[in-house]
Parts: structure tokens; sequence; C-alpha cells
């Protein structure tokens, strides 16, 4: 990466570590709490799926794992209520990761079309779970310990924790994409026989990486339970959860690093104006799904591969009109190989 | 667990599963023609339970007789669909694209029945609709035998268009091969469009049975279409008599589980049914095993 | 000479079609043998067979004196046994580099590959001279899709070689390629045998096979016909019986066999 690049990151952490600082009105810090933790998400699902090609529709198993953790662990531990708390989001995620291994185990024997729907199938196993098991609560959800902070005040603790699980996730998937690991993730994404037959454990590559995944959206289900203080099965194993990371980091640019974050920055803020401006989930939906559309009619590459190619297209006019000792140009439209952004 | 138990199950499987199987082959069909998953199968249920419901309600047609309105218009749904999404969608990415694809038109529809039909849960109502008969110790429900006749008609009218028309041999083709269905001059894209139309045309009946026999709203559709993708895949994506055995098969598993153990869990044993077939086969049960080399 | 790669009755069915029946094959090390026959003699399978892409239902495959029959493709790899296939498959959406650091990751576990960065300067330099080998390296930084057929034959080819394998099986490196690559093909291979590379060629260019081949085994009807110096099996009326008889073979490969 460039200094440019480097500055560019600089510039996006110092406008969101602001935001809470300028806009205090916590109906918006709420929405932002809410963004950043999709971006997070977004970004760890892209990190497997975007890089593998296998499309996982049941994130929010770990979601669910994570934030019921936390809930968990915080009432059986008799925590204080309090930022001591925060110290369990770390093993919501570790839980995560530790029951994503077993699926993934299962789900990843399957070829991609097919791993898309068990990964639905493991969902509702997980959901059903939840409601029916005893533990959990059933539908009466769980209450976890009640953080008395100011109302004033309350969002920003979870503010800030929540952007610095962004700032992980933004830190793996960008180590993985220059790893060996993640260019393993590639080539099984673009032939995975082939792969196999050039030595790529493509098993233990695709389970490390779907349980790799699995701990950043544990952390963000965990923060949730925390920020929510109550939760519900219906809502933390949530099958628009499901759709709404893979959704945005498409809506974004699969397999790129700033796809998923402004992906998740756009519509998850968007839905969550919609819903407390109209208080009318249906409109959002409406909302959401006509975008995508929009967007994957005119852009089937995301909005920043979208421009990216754009670039990349206007650099390579400009080269034509000078000649120089370039290869024989494709006459195909190149398909990016660097989605490094 | 006695024999009428044994019995009831069976009776639910091959009534309620045929009724699963037809929405479920649509979904298949599709897949095995366009390599395309139609998330949204469960949501075109749903709106087909509702265009009955809309008939019946403002202008007082019967059920069945809505069909013969329904069913075209869910044909029009599906083909305006695979117009405006899927011509375009090519490449690698397809089927991945695909599901995400479906599942925003899902979302889309979903919204605009909630704002129509509000959440409120509704049920297809009927003179007929709860009526019974019984033959020995075991009942059944007029509103299921209709559905598993209805089923079975529609599945043998599509079994007879798969197998004995000129239409169905360019169907079967692109299943086994586009780009070979494409040289041998099947128009592959009239097929696909077609295809996907047949596929989201039976949601229409399979609505109206489910409409009937279920109170439901738009957010159903993720039960529907988890129970849809289970069917598939256990059959075998692609594999027409996989889904049919898969469904049936299904409903019997939940209801025998939801009478030995109970109800809470007969919708969970479908997923671990899945799950345990496929650790043994991954392809499903008549699924094709995918060739590793090119 | 010793016999490095060796299948012995290898038999193996897909539905009703008995594609190999009890097929026998020896690879000596250090040569260059060809593997014809008419279309549809089960050669391709015989690859699939041999690098574990398919399980064989009967017969052995033996490499270096060790038996890897229906082992998994990547476990053959790592032995020693590269190949490339038919319709080349090359990774398209990552750069011609890229796909070059993917064959060497075998030499290391695969945990290691999540704590190490993509590639070392030493790895891409080798991974250059390989491409400059096959005369690519100016397509280095492109993505791989973007290549034309000639050249993905060529990034196949190379991507196999930086992974120093033993035995190189090579699956029609000269079809639907122009005679100046083919030349060039022929001659990237013979270079690599005089260091002592080991080859296995599927050809249908009869021409490109007699020149270039020390030894020659046809292949018909899942069966091994014959082997022996290129000129002996040209000779033999059996191999002619096998392409004439056939019936399904193009007029192309009756003329070049008598060429």
């Amino acid at each position: 990466m460039s200094k440019l690049k480097y500055s560019w990151w600089a510039v996006a952490v110092a406008a969101f570590a602001l935001f809470p600082v300028v806009v205090t009105n916590p109906t918006y810090t709420a929405i932002g709490v809410y963004t950043l933790l999709f971006m997070a998400c977004a970004t760890s699902w892209n990190m497997f799926s975007g890089y593998s090609g296998y499309i996982a529709l049941g994130s929010s198993v770990f979601y669910g794992v994570g934030a019921y953790t936390m809930a968990l662990a915080s009432i059986h531990w008799h925590m204080a209520p309090g930022a001591a708390m925060f110290w369990l989001v770390p093993l919501g995620g570790l839980v995560a990761v530790v029951i994503a291994v077993p699926i993934g185990w299962i789900a990843l024997r399957v070829r991609r079309h097919t791993f898309v729907v068990i990964t639905i199938a493991i969902f509702f196993i997980f959901q059903l779970g939840a409601i029916n098991f005893g533990f959990t609560g059933g539908t009466a959800g769980l209450s976890l310990p009640f953080i008395q902070w100011d109302a004033s005040y309350y969002n920003v603790p979870f503010y800030y924790v929540a952007l610095g699980i962004v700032l992980v996730a933004v830190v793996i998937s960008a180590a993985v994409r220059r790893s060996r690991f993640g260019l393993q993730l590639l080539a099984i994404r673009d032939d995975e026989d082939r792969a196999l037959g050039l030595g790529v454990k493509v098993g233990a590559v695709k389970l490390s990486g779907f349980a790799l995944s699995a701990f950043v959206i544990g952390m963000a289900g965990a923060i949730y339970a925390m920020f929510q203080g109550q939760i519900y099965p219906q809502f933390v194993f949530d099958p628009t959860f499901d759709v709404s990371v893979a959704l945005m980091s498409f809506f974004g640019g699969l397999g790129t690093l700033t796809g998923p974050l402004l992906g998740a920055l756009v519509l998850e803020s968007a839905q969550q104006y919609l819903t407390v401006t109209y208080s009318n989930g249906s409109l959002y939906l409406i909302f959401f799904g006509a975008l995508f559309l929009i967007v994957i009619t005119f852009m089937p590459r995301g909005v920043v591969n979208f421009f990216l190619d754009r670039r990349r297209a206007t650099l390579a006019a400009a080269s034509m009109a000078n000649p120089s000792p370039t290869p024989s140009a494709p006459s195909t439209p190149t398909p990016a190989a660097r989605s490094l952004v | 667990m006695n024999a009428t138990a044994l019995l009831s199950a069976a009776k639910d499987g091959i009534l309620t599963g045929s009724v699963y199987a037809l929405m479920a082959t649509g979904l298949t069909l599709i897949f095995g023609v366009m390599d395309i998953i139609n998330i949204a199968q469960g949501i075109l249920v749903i709106l087909g339970a509702y265009l009955s419901y809309a008939l019946q309600v403002h202008w007082h047609i019967d059920l069945f007789v809505g069909l013969l309105i329904t069913i075209p218009t869910m044909f029009l749904v599906g083909v305006v669909i695979e117009r405006l999404f899927f011509r375009r969608l090519t490449g690698p990415e397809r089927t991945g694209m695909s599901i995400l694809v479906t599942y925003a038109v899902s979302l889309l529809i979903e919204g605009a029945l909630n704002m129509i039909f509000s959440v409120n849960d509704v049920q297809l109502q009927g003179s007929y609709v709860n009526k019974s008969f019984a033959i020995g110790s075991v009942h059944f429900g007029f509103i299921y035998v209709a559905g598993f006749v209805l089923a079975v008609v529609l599945l043998s009218a599509l079994y007879f268009m798969l197998y004995r028309t000129r239409f169905g041999v360019s169907v079967r083709a692109s299943v086994a091969d586009q780009t070979s269905a494409a040289l041998v001059g099947i128009d592959v894209k009239r097929v696909s469009t077609i295809v996907f139309g047949i596929g989201v045309a039976v949601t229409a009946a399979g609505g109206m049975i489910y409409g009937a026999t279920n109170a439901f709203n738009a957010s159903t559709s993720y039960d529907l279409i988890s129970r849809l993708l289970t069917i598939i895949v256990l059959g075998g994506m692609g594999s027409l008599g996989g889904a049919l055995l898969a469904g049936v098969g299904m409903v019997f598993v939940g209801d025998m589980v939801g009478v030995i153990w109970s109800p809470v869990w007969s919708s969970m044993s479908y997923f671990v049914v899945l799950a345990v077939v496929l650790l043994v086969r991954p392809q499903g049960l008549f699924g094709k095993q995918s060739a590793r080399v090119a | 000479m010793t016999v490095l790669l060796k299948a012995q009755g290898i038999s193996r069915a897909f539905g009703g079609l008995q594609a190999l029946r009890g097929c026998d094959l020896e690879v000596e090390k250090g040569s260059i043998t060809g593997l014809i026959g008419p279309n549809g003699s089960g050669k391709t399978t015989l690859f699939n067979v041999i690098t574990g892409y398919v399980r064989p239902d009967a017969g052995t495959v033996t490499f270096d004196g060790a038996d890897i029959t229906g082992l998994e493709p990547d476990k053959v790899f790592a032995r020693g046994i590269g190949r490339t296939f038919q319709l080349t498959r090359i990774f398209a959406r990552m750069t011609v580099l890229e796909n070059m650091l993917i064959a060497i990751q075998h030499e290391e576990g695969w945990l290691r590959g999540m704590t190490r960065s993509k590639s070392s300067s030493a790895e891409v330099e080798n991974a250059r001279e390989w491409l400059d080998f096959v005369g690519i390296t100016r397509l280095a930084d492109l993505a791989a899709g973007a290549l034309s057929y000639g050249q993905r034959k060529l990034l196949e080819l190379a991507y196999v070689l930086v992974a120093n394998p033993d035995v190189i099986l090579l699956d029609e490196p000269a079809g639907g390629v122009n005679l100046t690559l083919i030349n060039q093909i022929a001659d990237k291979i013979r270079e690599l045998n005089a260091q002592g590379k080991t080859f296995l060629i599927v050809e249908h260019n009869m021409e490109f096979v007699m020149n270039l081949c020390d030894s020659v085994t046809v292949m018909n009807q899942g069966c091994h016909l014959v082997s022996g110096k290129p000129a002996d099996v040209r000779a033999n009326p059996l191999v002619l019986d096998a392409y004439l008889g056939g019936g399904d073979e193009d007029d192309e490969d009756e003329v070049s066999i008598n060429a």
C-alpha cells in the first residue's frame, strides 16, 4: 500500500473517532454503533466468503453465539454491570470460533452451491435451538446485568469498542489478503480442484478461514447483547442479518477491503435512519432490495470494483494511446486481479 | 407410539409432503437448468397465497377457480424476474450472485406485501377448508387431499412436459449442459425464461394450499424457503425425483419426531436429517457427484 | 534405466463406460515418454488416476518405488508429480505472479501460510525466472484471465515447473497452439529434460511426439497397446490398426502418423 492510501485510512479512522464528539444526539450515536457492528461483520464475512467464493448465509449463528455468550457469562458469573463486561467480548468471539469449527467441518465438505444452503439450514437449527432450549430463556430471551449509564453517555463506550472491533476486522482482513493463506483462499475461489492439485490444503484452508471469520462476528454479537441489555433468539439469530452482511459486501465489492465497509456504512446507517424516522421496517426492506438490485444490475462487481475498473480502463486507454512494450492487449474485459484497495 | 400415529404421519408425509415437493420441484428445476438458486421461492409462495386471498376477499372467487388466474400471473412474475435480473447474470459467480439477487427480490416483495396486507396473519377460507372425512381411524382433511391431488396433477403435467414433449427435450438438454445444448441449436435463453416462469408458476398452486392449511404473513417465507432448500439439497440439487422423495420424507420425519418426542423439535429435525445425510452423501440422496476434472 | 512412474492394471469405469481396462504404463527416469492413442482411449483418465483426481476401480500406481494409488491430488503433487490440463486451468482472477506463488506454497504446512506474507523476495525472483524461462515475465502483474490461450499454456507449464516436480505430465501441450509456440514448448521440454526432468506427454500432434519423445506408449480402448521407440511404434501395424480402425478419428491424425 502506498503512503497516500495509509493517510486516507488515517483520515477515515479519525473521522469515525470524532463522530460521537461532534454528534451527541443518542439517536444518532446509536445508529453509529449499529453501523460499526455491521461494518465489522461485513468485513469479516468478506474475509472468508469474499476471498474464497464460498457464500455463507448463516453468519448470524456466530453473531447469536457471541450474544448468548455475553448474556450467559455475565448473568452466571454475576458480573457487575459496567465496563468490565467488555472483557467478555473476546470470549464471545472465541466461543463463536469454537462453534464454527464443527459447523465448517460439516458444511465445507460440499461444493459451494450446496454450502450456501447448508449454512442456511444450520442457521435454522441454531435459531430453533435458541427458541426451544431452556438455558437460552426461550422466546422470552435473556436480560443482562443492567448498566446504569446516563442516556446521554450510554452509547459512547459502545461506539468506541465497536470501532475497535472494526479495526480488528480490517487488520485481519488486510493481513489475510497479504498472507499466503489469503492467496490460497483466492486460488480456491478461482479453481478449487486445480488448487488442490497444486498442493493447497483446501480443506484446512477453508475451515480455518471460516472459523477465523466467526471471531469478529462473535465479538460483534457480544457487543450487541451488552448494548441492548436484553436479547431474543429471533433478533440475534436473524435471517436478515445473514443476508445483510452478504448484500453489504456485494454492494461495496466482493473480495475488496473497502467494499464491505462502504456497503455496511451506507446500507446499515440508511436502514437505521429509515427505521428511526419512519418507524417502518417494510420501507427499509423495499429500499434495501431495490437499491441492491439496481447496484447489481448496473455495477455487477460492486461499487468499489466498478470505480476501480473504470480507473483501470482509463489508465489502459492512456497507455494504449502512447504505445509501449505492453503485452498483447486482451480483447475481453479484463477481470481485475488486484482487488485489495 | 402406535400404528395410528405412524399411519397418520405417513398420511401427512404423502399429502403435505407432495405440496412441498411441488414447490421444491420449481426450485430444483430452475437450479438444474440455470444454476440459479431462487431464494425468492419462499416469498413467491406467499405472494401466490396472497393473490388467492385477494381474489377471494375482493372478488369472491373460489380458491380453486382462482388458480386459473394466479398460476398464469405467477408465471408472468417469474418471466419478468428472469428477464430483468438473470439475463445479464453471467460468469463464474453466477450462482452466488443469483442467491443474493433472489434474496433482494425476496426482501422487496416482503416489504411490499407487508405494506399492502399488513403483518397480521391471515389464512385462506372456504366452505370446504375445514371439512374432513375418515377412513378407518385416520382422518383426512379435505384441503390436504385436494392439495395432494393438485400436486400430483401438476407434477404429472410437469413430468409429461419434460419427458414427452420437444420442449422437454430442450430443457433436459439444458440441464445436462448449457453450452452443448446451445451448440445443437437449442435457444437456451428462451428455455431458461420459460423454465423460470414454470418454476415460479407452481408457487401459485403451492401457495394456495399452503395458505389454506397455515396462517401466514410475509415473514412466513423464511420458514418456507428453509424447508424448500432443505428438500432440494437433501434430494440432490437438480434432481426432480429427489425433490419428490425428500419432500414426502421430510414431512414424515417431522411428524414422527413430533409424535415420539415433541412438536417443538419437528422442524429442527429436518435440518438435522439434512446435516446427517450430507455427512454421508455430500451430493444429497440423488445428486450427481460433481466431477473434479473440468 | 530405472522406472520412475509405473501404473499397473488400472481399471476405471464411468457409469457404463469402461474408460480404462487393466491399463499398464511405465515411465523411465529421465525420459520423455509420449502417450498416444485415438480419442477416447483413456489417456486423460489415466492422467487423472495418476494425479489423484480420479480413483481407480482396480490397479496400482507406484512412483519412485512407493505406492501412491488413490492419494489425494495435493499429496500426489507433494510427492513430485506435476501436471497440466488439456483445457488449461489457471487462476483467472489472480495475477500471473500470484499463480506462480500458489504452486510453491505446498512446501510448508498450511498453518505457516496464515502467518507469513504471500511471498518472499527469493520466491518472487524464482517465480520470475521461470516466467522468463517460458517468456512471459512481462505479463507477471496482469490478471491471468486476460492471457491468450497460448500464454495460458505457458503459464500453466511455468507454474508446474516452479514447484520443481520430478515428473511432469503434460496433457496436450501443443493442442490449439501455433507452430512457433509448439517449437518453443518443445525446446523448453528438451532443455528441462537435459537437466534431468522426466516427462509424460499426451499429444495428438504426431510430429511433436515423434520428434520429442524417447519412448512412446500407445493406448487403445482403455488398454496398453504397444510401447517402444518412436520409429518402431510408428511402423507397428497394431498402431495403424488402432487409429484407422477406431473409426472416430479425424483425418489429421491419420495423415500425420504416416508423415
